[in-house]
This record gives C-alpha cells, structure tokens and sequence, in this order.
C-alpha cells in the first residue's frame, strides 16, 4: 500500500516538474535560451496566489507595470515605429499592465472567489515571459547559446531578488483548490493531487495540439528546426520567441498556480524545482518533448521513494543517482539534432 | 523596358572586414529572367542572401518602387521577394507537405491554399507521393523540388534560385530548367544562379558576369554567350554548339 501512496505522489510531483521541463524544452528549441527563470514564474505565481488570499496587492502587479514600459521604451528606440506598431504594443505594454493594476488593486481587498484569484494570477504572470523576451534575449537573437545563458543567469538573479523584496523571506501556503478526497484501490488520493495531474494533462495535450495541428505551431516548430529557412518562408522570429515565452511563462504561472496549496513556497523555492525540470528537460536531450515528460515522472518517483526511505537525504539521492545518466546523455546524444 | 522589379544599386556586403560583395549595381525587369554568372566564391550567393535581408548590407535597394532598405526578411517575402537558397533550408523534422503549407505563411488567412498546394503537387507528383514523408529524409533531388515548390507557395513575383540544378542528374536538370521557363511564361520574374552558364544564358534575357564580388560584365544573354570571354571562363573551349 505504501508503494502505491509513494507511486501516487512521484507522479504528482513528476507531472509538476514535467510541466516545467516542457516550457524549458520549448523555450530552448525556438530560441535557444535556456531560461532559467522558469522556475521562478512558478514561485511568483504561487506567492502572488497566496497575496491574494491574504488581501493584499502583490509587488508583481508594479513589476508587470515596470517591465511592460520597459519593453515599450526600448522597443520604441529600436523599431520603425508605424501606426500599427504603436497601436499594438501601447495595447500589449502600457494597456494590458495598467488593466491588470487596476483590476488587482480593486478586486483582491474584495476577496474575490479562488476562480477569480486564479485568472488574475495567471494573467500577471504570462505577460512577464514576453517582456522579458523582449528586454532582455531578443536584442541578443544571433548570440551563441552560451551568451544566452549568462543573459539568463542575470534575468534570474534579478528576478529572484525582486522576488525576496516583493514577498520577503517567509514562506508561503495557499488554500487548496479542492477539498475532496477519494480511494482508489484502497489509496487515498486528494482532490488537489487529481487536479494537479489532470491540469498538467491536459496542457500537455492543448501544446500538441498547437504544435501538431495549426500553422502557428508548425510554424514555431519550423523556427525551431531551421531558422533561416523560417526566415525565408516570412516566418517573423521575434514573434515566434515572444509566443514562446508567452507559453512558458504562462506554463510556469499553472504550476505555481497548482503547488501552492501543497508545498510552502519561498521565492527561491521556484529555482530548485526549476532545476529539476531542467535535469528532466536534458534527460529528454533538450529536444524532446515525451522524453522530458518520462524524465519529469521518473525524477519524481526517485523522490517520492528517497523521502520516504531518508527525508534528508532526498535531494542528494536525486541528484546523485541522475549524474550517471546525464553522464549518458551527453556521451550518446547531440544536445539539439541541428538541421544539415 | 518600363520601371524595374527590382533594382539594387551600389550594393555592398562584408563578412567582419572581407568585403564579399563590392559595389554591384543591377536590375531585374519585371517578366524577365535574369541570371548572374560567376566562378566559385565570386559572391552570387552572399548578393542574393543579402538582397533578401540576411544579411547586412550597404547600398540602395527597391522592389516594384519600394525601398526595402531596412526592412526584414519577413517584409521582403510579403512583398513578394522570394529565394530559393543554395542550402535549401528545409525543415527537416517536418513533413513535406507541412514545409510546403509553411511556404504559404504569409498568406495563411486566404483560402485558396488548398488549390495553390494542388498546382504545386500538379508540378512535382513525387512531392505528392511523399507528402507524408519527413523533408530530412528526402533524396537530393526530392529536396530540391520541395525547395522549388515550397517557395512557389509564397507566391513569388520575383523568385531568385540560387543554383537549383546543383547536384541533380542530367534529366531532372532539363527538366527543372523547364519548370522555370514554365514559371516565367506564368508571369514570375526570374533571377537566376546557375553553374550551367550555358543553360542559363539560353533561358535568359540578361545576364551579369560577377568576378571577386564585383559585376565585371553585363548584357543581352545572347550577347554574353558570345562574348570571348565569358566563352572562355564559363562555357568552356570547344563546347560550343
Ligand atoms: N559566412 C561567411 N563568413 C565569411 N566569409 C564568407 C561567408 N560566406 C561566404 N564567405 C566568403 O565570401 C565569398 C563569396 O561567397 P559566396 O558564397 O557568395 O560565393 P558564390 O559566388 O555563391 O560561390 P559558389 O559558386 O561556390 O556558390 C567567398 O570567398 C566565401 O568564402
Ligand atoms: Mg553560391
């Protein structure tokens, strides 16, 4: 019985950390970023969640303000600046932010219902991924991988500090979003653990569904596997890495969304998770999206069994029994298959 | 003949500080075919890539009148600039015919890709056969067809082929020569790369001669196939007909 309890929470977990190595992959494969904030999406969701709860305004509604005038500043210093193009991106950068302000800081002290808490903290947090695209990687489209990286490196600290600024250094717990329980086969299984796998389920098919059956998709995927061939077709690539971080941020804002009732949540708790994900997206070969997937529920039961053997230990045991197999990865496999 | 399609006008690239294209001025009238000929590393395919907003580049450059100096790729293929590149640039996990819907991108919200995609089919069966098939799993010269085709999906009104017999056996080169010459009876303009000078000269009306990234020569194709020197540097000796 306890094997299928350990079953059951390794593959909650393993579907939490498979929703972050998914937005890790798809960032990756469209712009080569390999964003290590997308753990930190998932922290800032849970907490601006757990704010609302409380009554208060959550310093990520001012960073949405900040960061969307930002992106209009520099973007306007660095476009041709047409009719359209003001009239999208003061809608996308100055409109959108200040709506969410307002609506923020008018709905939360009427302790809205958790329906109502969940949209808006996911539609604070989606729009962070494509300004922070904007600010930060998209000058930097033809650099190398590993410039890339240190870009990533820097938006990470930044983010994880304001992180300890907007929310302090205490954690945090959300109410649960179902307080159902049933049994299974004689295993007690939470509404909330349902949730969480059947939420990341069906993401995990809304994103096939984009990439195997619309142009837009295809045409991400393109980006992906030939970029002057995307180019060439008219295919714009800025566009193409905006939707992308649009997709992760807004995965990551899902899982912040679904831990929060089950695990206190910091403003560093969002980097170690991430770097779980990050550990199932390179099981995968930084490509694939089914591998990470198996990836993710395979660290997550190699957790679920080390806590239970050795609380302390988890961790260690995580990290150390992957180190063999990511020794593998990296003899057998080329990171990304590059195309000719 | 009336305005030009496109003009390019004292147009120079450089790769860091090696100049690769160098001050070429030339000009593409609409329902020509115009071809560029030129030795290995000349710059033909640096010109082209550059012409297409790959690459930076310095100098004047309009398409039906327009300036198209700073604007993107993507500008450039909604206009109607559309290239084939040397390296064919296919999408390589995707299928064939999902590479050719992708040709249409720009035009995604018209509805008559369907037949577009049909015509397409119409021109290469083999693509038809194998629409299925993943473009990385292609033979040479099936690529270079889904090359053809996927640009034809973009709707071209000047299509620049940069070597698009490369690597093909004698007959598909025939035929491919015919499939342009088709293309250009449909109103396409046509600038074209080619190894095979003779062929090109022979579907052309004009021609540029281009030596170290400069235009050395230029005029009437009938007049370059003449011409000693092209003769001599690109037609070979006693290959005459
Ligand atoms: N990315 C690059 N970086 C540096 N030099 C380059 C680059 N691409 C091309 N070159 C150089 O620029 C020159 C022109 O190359 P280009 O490919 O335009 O020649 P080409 O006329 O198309 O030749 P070919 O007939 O062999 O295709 C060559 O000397 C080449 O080595
Ligand atoms: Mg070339």
């Amino acid at each position: 019985m306890i094997f299928w309890t350990l079953v059951v929470d390794g593959v909650v977990n393993g579907a939490i950390y498979a929703l972050l190595a998914i937005g890790l992959v798809l960032v990756f494969v469209v712009t080569r970023v390999i964003l290590l904030p997308q753990g930190v999406y998932m922290s800032f969701a849970a907490l601006t969640l757990s704010q609302f709860q409380r009554g208060n305004v959550p310093g990520t509604a001012g960073l949405l303000l900040a960061l969307g005038l930002a992106a209009f500043v520099i973007d306007l210093l660095r476009s041709r600046v047409t009719r359209a193009w003001l009239m999208r991106r003061v809608a996308s950068d100055l409109a959108l932010p200040a709506i969410m302000y307002a609506l923020v800081t008018w709905l939360v002290p009427l302790r809205p219902n958790m329906a109502i808490q969940i949209v808006l903290t996911l539609a604070l947090i989606t729009p962070l991924g494509p300004y922070l695209y904007r600010l930060a990687f998209q000058p930097l489209e033809q650099a190398s991988v590993l410039t890339l990286l240190i870009a990533s490196v820097g938006v990470h600290i930044a983010l994880t500090v304001l992180g300890l600024v907007f929310f302090g250094p205490e954690g945090f717990l959300a109410n649960p979003l179902s307080s159902a329980h049933f049994e299974a086969a004689g295993i007690v299984i939470s509404g909330q653990s349902a949730i969480m796998v059947a939420v990341s389920l069906v993401i995990m098919v809304l994103l096939w569904l984009l990439f195997d059956r619309t142009l837009i998709g295809k045409a991400m995927r393109a980006v992906a596997v030939n970029r002057v061939g995307a180019r060439l077709v008219g295919i714009p690539i800025s566009q193409a890495g905006e939707i992308t971080f649009a997709l992760a941020s807004f995965i990551g804002a899902v899982s912040g969304v679904l831990i929060a009732p089950v695990s206190m949540v910091y403003y560093d708790t969002g980097f170690l998770i991430g770097l779980i994900g990050f550990v199932a997206a390179i099981i995968g070969g930084m490509g694939s999206y089914p591998l990470a997937v198996a990836g993710a529920i395979f660290v997550g039961l190699l957790q679920s069994f080390a806590a239970f053997w050795n609380s302390n230990y988890q961790q260690v045991v995580v990290f150390t029994t992957l180190i063999p197999i990511l020794l593998l990865r990296s003899l057998r496999a080329p990171a990304v298959e590059e195309d000719e | 003949m009336s305005a030009p399609l496109l003009a390019v006008d004292r147009f120079s690239v450089a790769y860091g500080k090696v100049e690769a294209v160098r001050s070429v001025s030339l000009e593409v009238p609409a329902g020509s075919v115009v071809t560029v000929i030129g030795a290995n590393g000349a710059g033909k395919t640096t010109l082209l890539n550059a012409m297409m907003g790959l690459l930076d580049q310095a100098g004047a450059i309009s398409f039906e009148g327009h300036d198209l100096r700073g604007t993107r790729v993507e500008d450039r293929v909604a206009a109607g600039l559309v290239l084939v590149p040397e390296r064919r640039e296919l999408f390589g996990s995707l299928t064939v015919e999902d590479n050719l819907r992708l040709g249409s991108f720009r035009h995604r919200r018209h509805h008559q890709i369907g037949a577009e995609l049909d015509k397409v089919y119409a021109l290469f069966p083999r693509l038809r056969e194998r629409h299925r098939q993943l473009a990385g799993t292609l033979s040479g010269g099936e690529r270079q067809m889904l090359a053809l085709g996927r640009a034809l999906m973009s709707r071209p009104r000047l299509l620049m082929l940069d070597e698009p017999s490369l690597g093909l056996a004698p007959q598909i080169v025939r035929e491919s020569f015919r499939i342009i010459a088709d293309l250009h009876k449909s109103g396409v303009s046509i600038l074209l790369i080619e190894q095979n000078a003779r062929a090109a000269l022979a579907i052309a009306d004009h021609g540029y001669v281009m030596e170290h990234g400069e235009i050395t020569l230029q005029g009437s194709a009938a007049e370059l196939a003449q011409n000693p020197r092209v003769v001599e540097s690109y037609l070979g000796l006693g290959s005459a007909r």
